[in-house]
């Protein structure tokens, strides 16, 4: 091989910065973020397992209905109704009223910063 | 093993027919599996307040005074946290101006002065032909069912084309964050961010909560909302009974908001 001295060093040092994000996380272990539950309210708007892996789709769903086909009541398994709101049901002072001791925490920890706080208001907003 | 072109082109359509048919199948066999499958449901409250066609009516008589227009405008500008930007690049959902701009195929030497000096409430008038849905290229903006021409904010791109669309200056578009300039945010409304463009949405919100728009609310009768595709409403009444003015009727967008003379 030509340039031998310049071209393994080279890949060397390609592929130990390619995956430097995995060995300078070895052995860390992930901190669960401690979340506040809402003292209020017991059961979320489907279950909370499905919930805190795909809320994300739920709100995107409930966003568009609400939108562009003009529904608005959510009626979930166990026949418990819901204005399919951000602000007047998720993140109302009966449930999560605080966004910074659970939405936050989360995106927080796992570096994602989700634009629906550009315009929606978070109600506590003009408590603080 | 060596594989020829007409294994390989065999292979590959018996792949593809078993895909087809393996999806077919199963959506025969058991309907809307392959989706995930959640027993909830979605719908509308039962107090939402419907018409096949909604319309809105301006009494040009009784809004006689400044506090009038005024309390109408605020109405509106408070519940949706519109902000207050002075200049040309203000934002208006409802909004005044002289008759020569509201009614310019109306406008001539003789007007009685009056007339000329009052100003004319000024809003999205929820067309019929709508100009700013068919150049919208997100589909951002789009017309409802019960005519109401919406806003997906979501989807709003910032390019314009509306604004141009539009013959009523209408819309206004974010050149800032809006946030600093509004006194008082509702948080249950949300604000725009910079780079959309927002306008009237005949407080179709409310309307599917049961509420009527917000500034006919406060109106004290001056505006009026309604089916016009009801004959017994109380829109058709009045249009029948009193004359009335569409804005710029001669460019085919068919407006829905009428003016009463």
């Amino acid at each position: 091989m030509y340039n031998a001295g310049k071209i393994i060093p080279g890949l060397l040092i390609f592929l130990g910065l390619v995956t430097f994000p995995f060995w300078s996380n070895l052995g860390r272990a992930y901190d669960v973020p401690e979340l506040v539950m809402p003292e209020a309210e017991e059961e979320c708007v489907l279950a909370g397992d499905w919930m805190r892996a795909n809320h994300m789709i739920l709100l995107d769903d409930w966003r568009d209905l609400a939108v562009r086909d003009n529904k608005r009541l959510f009626t979930n398994d166990a026949g418990k109704r819901f204005d399919m709101s951000l602000t007047k049901t998720c993140l109302s002072s009966q449930c999560h009223a605080n966004k910074d001791t659970f939405c936050d925490r989360c995106h927080d920890a796992l570096a994602i910063t989700p634009n629906c706080w550009d315009c929606h208001v978070v109600p506590t907003i003009g408590e603080e | 093993m060596a594989i020829n072109r007409r294994t390989f082109l065999k292979a590959a359509g018996l792949t593809t027919l078993a895909g087809v048919a393996g999806h077919a199948a199963m959506e025969l066999l058991t309907p809307g599996a392959l989706e995930a499958a959640r027993p909830e449901s979605v719908g509308r409250f039962p107090e939402e307040l419907t018409a096949k066609r909604w319309a809105m009516l301006i009494d040009t008589e009784k809004f006689t005074t400044a506090q009038t227009f005024q309390r109408c405008i605020d109405a509106c500008h408070v519940l949706h946290n519109v902000p207050h930007i002075p200049g040309d690049k203000e934002i208006k959902w409802l909004w005044t101006d002289s008759f020569k701009h509201v009614f310019p195929d109306q406008q001539h030497d003789l007007i009685p002065e009056a007339i000329k000096n009052q100003p004319f409430l000024a809003l999205c008038n929820h067309c019929d032909n709508p100009p700013c849905v068919r150049v919208c290229p997100t589909k951002a903006t789009f017309k409802r069912d019960d005519g109401i021409v919406m806003m997906d904010m979501h989807r709003c791109i910032g390019c314009r084309y509306c604004m141009a669309g539009c013959p009523y200056g209408a819309r206004s578009f974010n050149f800032w964050d809006p946030r600093p300039f509004i006194a008082n945010i509702d948080p249950y409304y949300p604000t725009r961010m910079i780079g959309v463009v927002e306008k009237c949405t005949f407080c179709e919100d409310r309307l599917a909560r049961g509420q009527i728009p917000a500034c006919v609310e406060v109106s004290e009768g001056a505006m009026l909302f309604g089916d016009l595709d009801n004959q017994d409403s109380e829109v058709r009444r009045v249009l029948r009974e009193r004359f009335s003015l569409r804005r710029k009727p001669s460019l085919g967008t068919k407006p829905h908001v009428f003016y009463l003379i």
